[in-house]
């Protein structure tokens, strides 16, 4: 079977993490930001599910849809934010130049 | 098989620094989209097939094709592009990945420094995440249940378009339809 500690898929999730963390903070577009917080929300759903196969267990797994939940419900008001957002400003500036 | 996870996790990772870097938004979808991917093989090789379907069928099926959609509502321009090659300069982004990298070289001490265990190689059935999930986690359940249902309602609530009356005399705003 595979041949992989916990600790590798740990450092995994954490570099996945940290590239997400990274993302949000040097990016000024909002679309790159949810983008980025997506990437932030694989990578904890990701090292939720290494714990749950370390121990051979189905919590973990649960806890990866618990996240895909979050994750949707947030970017379908993140995504309603930024149309609404969009539509107001662009009736009074022309060329929209923030998103 | 460990050679595969390897190849997978490296795919992931690469793929999540260029989402981070890219300056055109649709390039930066794809590339999202091939992270995702290459999770659910990671997913798959660690004994977690319910997961791995889960993630291409929400995650890559249904969360990305959102995200392309709304980028196609706004239509874009070559503009964008340019604005976002401006915005991503290089004295922008040294600091915040120092620190960035910093904490993570903290992490990953503090993860490799502790005790290790080869995964036990048991594959878990779909079966039994939803025996666990209709039964130990039900309330969680009825609260994911409720978030989306917020989620829908917010959604439909903030994307609505204002509708502009114009009569001949006063000007209306926000008469809705």
């Amino acid at each position: 079977m595979i041949a992989i500690s916990l600790n590798t898929g740990l450092i995994i999730a954490s570099i996945m993490f940290f590239t997400g963390l990274i993302g949000v903070m040097i990016r000024k577009n909002i679309m790159f930001m949810l983008i980025s917080i997506e990437i932030m929300l694989n990578a904890a759903g990701l090292a939720f599910v290494f714990a749950g196969a370390q121990h051979g267990q189905a919590d973990g797994q649960i806890m990866f849809l618990f996240i895909l939940t979050t994750a949707a419900a947030e970017v379908a008001v993140g995504l309603a934010l930024i149309i609404q957002f969009y539509q107001n400003l662009k009736r009074s500036i022309p060329m929209l130049p923030i998103i | 098989m460990t050679i595969l996870f390897y190849i997978a996790a490296l795919i992931a990772i690469v793929a999540s620094i260029m989402v981070v870097t890219r300056t055109n938004i649709i390039h930066a979808l794809l590339y999202m989209v091939i992270s995702l991917l290459a999770t659910a093989v990671m997913f798959f090789l660690i004994g977690a097939p319910f997961i791995a379907a889960m993630e291409i069928i929400i995650y890559a099926g249904a969360i990305m094709v959102l995200f392309v959609f709304v980028v196609m509502m706004l239509n874009l321009g070559k503009q964008a592009v340019e604005q976002e090659k401006r915005w991503l300069s290089t004295e922008g982004w040294y600091f915040p990945s120092l620190l960035s990298l910093i904490l993570l070289l903290e992490i990953g001490y503090l993860i490799v420094s502790g005790q290790t265990a080869p995964f036990n190689g048991r594959q878990i059935p779909p079966a039994e995440v939803g025996k666990e999930l209709y039964s130990t986690y039900l309330i969680g359940v009825e609260l994911a249940a409720i978030l989306l249902m917020a989620g829908i309602i917010g959604a439909y609530h903030l994307a609505r378009r204002k509708k502009y009356v114009v009569h001949r005399f006063l000007k209306t705003e926000g008469a809705e339809q």
